[in-house]
C-alpha cells in the first residue's frame, strides 16, 4: 500500500506540469459546476422564500354575516391544498395598512368609513405552492357568493414555476457537460502519463506485477487530483462568493455559501470524477504499452 | 521445464508465419542457446515463453503453465517464476542499481523489510555490491546488464530467459556476462539464451536450437538432426 502511494506521488512529481494542468482543469470544471450550484442554491432558497408567500387572497363583500364566514372558513380549511386559512376583518386590514404604510398614516386618520374589505388569506401547503394549485383554489373561492374578488398573483406564480424548472434543467445540463469534460481531460492526462511511464509499466509487467498493482498508482493519482481540484474549486467559489457578497451587491441579498454537507459532496464528486476518469482510461491505455 | 509441441504463430500484419510447427523440450538444469539470423523467430519464441505472445496452434508449457490457455490474471504468476533480460537492459534511469533490483520485489508485493537483504544478495551474485548506489548512466554496458540479471534473479526464478544479452557489449563484457549466466545455470537455473554470436556458441559447447524463417532446423541434442 505504501508503495502504491509513493509511486502515485512520484508520478505526480515527475509529470509536474501535466499534473498541475490536470488539477487546474478539474478545478475549473468543478468551479463552474460549483458556481452554478451556488447560484442554484441561492435561487432555490430565494424561491422558497417567495413561494412561502404564494397565497390566495379572497376579498369578502362588506356586511357578510359572520356565521356564514365561520362556516366558510371551516370549508376552506378542509381543502386538501390549504395549510392555513385566516380571516382578516375590516378593522384588522386597516390596522395592518396603518402599520405597513406609515407614510399614509395621516390619510387614514381622516377616514370616516373603513374602505378596506375583509378577506380570507389562504396559505397553501408547500407542495401546492404553484400556479396550477393556486388557480384551483382561487376558482373554488370564486364560487362563494360573498366573495367579491380573488387574487393570487397568477403571472408571477407561473413565472416562478418556469424559473424553478429552468434552474433545475440548466443545472443538470451544465453539471453533466462539465463532468464529461473533466473525464476527457483526465483521460488525456492519463494517456500522456502512461506513455511517459511506458518503460516502467513494461518492466513492472515483466517482473510479474499484477494489473491492479500497475493501475493502483494511477487510480490514487486520479483520486488525489480530483480531491485537489475540488479543494481549489471550493476556494475559487468562496472567493467569488465573498466578492459578490461584500463589494457591489451588499449583504442585503442574504446569500448563502455551501453547507458542510454540500462541501463534502463537491469534494466527493471531485474524487469520484478523478477516480472513475482514471479507471476508465487506464485500462484502455495500458493495453497499448 | 519448457515444452513446445507443434507450435505455430503468425503476427496479425506479418507476411509469413513467425513460427511454424516448432517442437522441443528443455529439461531441468539445462543451458540452451537459441540461434538464427535476425527475424528467424528467436524473440518470438522467448515471448511465447513469458506469455507476451500466445501460440496460434500447438502447445507451449513453461514451469507447469499452459501458455495457450493462460488467463490474463495468471500471467503475473508465471512471470514471477521467470527472469527475463534483454539486449537493451531495460533499467529505470532515475533509480540506482539497488533500487532497480528492489523494484522487482516491491511491485510483486514483497515486505519492505526483506527487500534490502535480497537486493544485496542478488547484487553480490552478479558481482556489483560496490555499485549498488550507482545510477545506470554511471555504469558500463556490462555492469548495466549485470544489474538487469540481478533484477531477473532476485525472485529466485527456476528459469532465466535472455534475449541477446550480450548484443550491446564488447568482447570482454560479453565473456563476463556469459560466465555469469553459466554460474547461474550451474546453481540449478534453466537458462535459455538467444544470440547470434556464433563464436560464443561454438566455444561454449552447449545445447543449441537453430531457427530459420520460423522453423526449428537444428537441435544439437538430437545429434544435429534437422526437423
Amino acid at each position: 500500500m505504501n508503495l502504491l502511494w509513493r509511486e502515485a506521488f512520484l508520478a505526480f512529481r515527475r509529470t509536474r506540469t501535466l499534473s498541475v494542468l490536470s488539477v487546474v482543469t478539474i478545478a475549473f470544471a468543478l468551479f463552474v459546476t460549483g458556481l452554478f450550484g451556488l447560484v442554484a442554491l441561492n435561487l432555490r432558497s430565494a424561491l422558497s422564500g417567495i413561494a412561502e408567500r404564494v397565497e390566495v387572497v379572497a376579498f369578502v363583500l362588506h356586511g357578510t354575516p359572520s356565521q356564514a364566514l365561520t362556516v366558510a372558513a371551516q370549508d376552506i380549511a378542509a381543502f386538501p391544498e390549504v395549510q392555513e386559512v385566516k380571516y382578516v376583518s375590516e378593522e384588522e386590514a386597516l390596522e395592518r395598512a396603518k402599520r405597513d404604510l406609515a407614510e399614509f398614516s395621516d390619510a387614514y386618520k381622516d377616514l370616516e368609513v373603513n374602505p378596506l374589505p375583509p378577506s380570507f388569506e389562504i396559505r397553501l401547503k408547500p407542495e401546492f405552492r404553484d400556479a396550477t394549485h393556486a388557480g384551483l383554489v382561487a376558482e373554488r373561492m370564486r364560487s362563494f357568493d360573498f366573495v367579491e374578488d380573488v387574487r393570487y398573483g397568477k403571472d408571477w406564480v407561473q413565472r416562478l414555476d418556469a424559473l424553478r424548472n429552468l434552474a433545475g434543467l440548466v443545472g443538470l445540463a451544465i453539471g453533466l457537460a462539465f463532468a464529461l469534460v473533466s473525464m476527457v481531460i483526465i483521460g488525456v492526462t492519463i494517456r500522456m502519463t502512461v506513455l511517459q511511464r511506458a518503460r516502467e509499466i513494461h518492466i513492472m509487467r515483466l517482473v510479474g506485477a499484477t494489473d491492479w498493482f500497475i493501475r493502483g498508482p494511477f487510480l490514487i493519482e486520479g483520486a488525489v487530483k480530483g480531491l485537489l481540484g475540488g479543494l481549489l474549486a471550493l476556494i475559487l467559489c468562496a472567493v467569488v462568493f465573498l466578492i459578490f457578497r461584500s463589494e457591489q451587491f451588499g449583504t442585503s441579498l442574504g446569500l448563502h455559501f455551501f453547507g458542510v454537507g454540500q462541501v463534502f459532496l463537491l469534494l466527493i464528486f471531485g474524487v469520484l470524477l478523478g477516480f472513475t476518469g482514471s479507471l476508465v482510461s487506464v485500462g484502455r491505455h495500458l493495453k497499448h504499452v | 521445464m519448457i515444452r513446445f509441441v507443434k507450435v505455430s504463430m503468425q503476427y496479425p500484419n506479418g507476411a509469413g508465419p513467425a513460427l511454424e510447427d516448432v517442437s522441443f523440450h528443455i529439461g531441468r538444469g539445462e543451458f540452451v542457446f537459441l540461434t538464427g539470423h535476425s527475424g528467424a523467430g528467436k524473440s518470438t519464441l522467448l515471448k511465447l515463453m513469458y506469455a507476451d505472445e500466445r501460440p496460434d496452434q500447438g502447445d507451449v508449457r513453461v514451469s507447469g503453465f499452459a501458455i495457450g490457455s493462460l488467463r490474463p490474471e495468471e500471467v503475473p504468476r508465471l512471470r514471477r517464476r521467470l527472469g527475463v533480460v534483454f539486449q537493451d537492459f531495460r533499467l529505470l534511469e532515475d533509480r540506482t542499481a539497488a533500487e532497480n533490483v528492489g523494484f522487482a520485489l516491491e511491485v510483486t508485493g514483497h515486505r519492505a523489510d526483506v527487500i534490502p537483504t535480497r537486493v544485496a544478495r542478488a547484487l553480490a551474485q552478479v558481482g556489483l555490491s560496490q555499485k549498488a548506489a550507482s545510477f545506470p548512466r554511471e555504469l558500463s554496458g556490462g555492469e548495466q546488464q549485470r544489474v538487469a540479471i540481478a533484477r531477473a534473479l532476485v525472485n529466485d526464478p527456476p528459469v532465466l530467459l535472455a534475449d541477446e544479452p550480450t548484443g550491446n557489449l564488447d568482447e570482454r563484457a560479453t565473456r563476463g556476462v556469459f560466465q555469469l549466466l553459466e554460474d547461474i545455470n550451474a546453481a540449478g537455473t534453466v537458462v535459455v539464451m538467444a544470440t547470434h554470436d556464433l563464436d560464443l556458441v561454438r566455444a561454449a559447447k552447449k545445447r543449441t536450437l537453430e531457427l530459420r524463417d520460423g522453423k526449428l532446423v537444428f537441435d544439437s541434442s538430437d545429434g544435429g538432426a534437422a526437423r
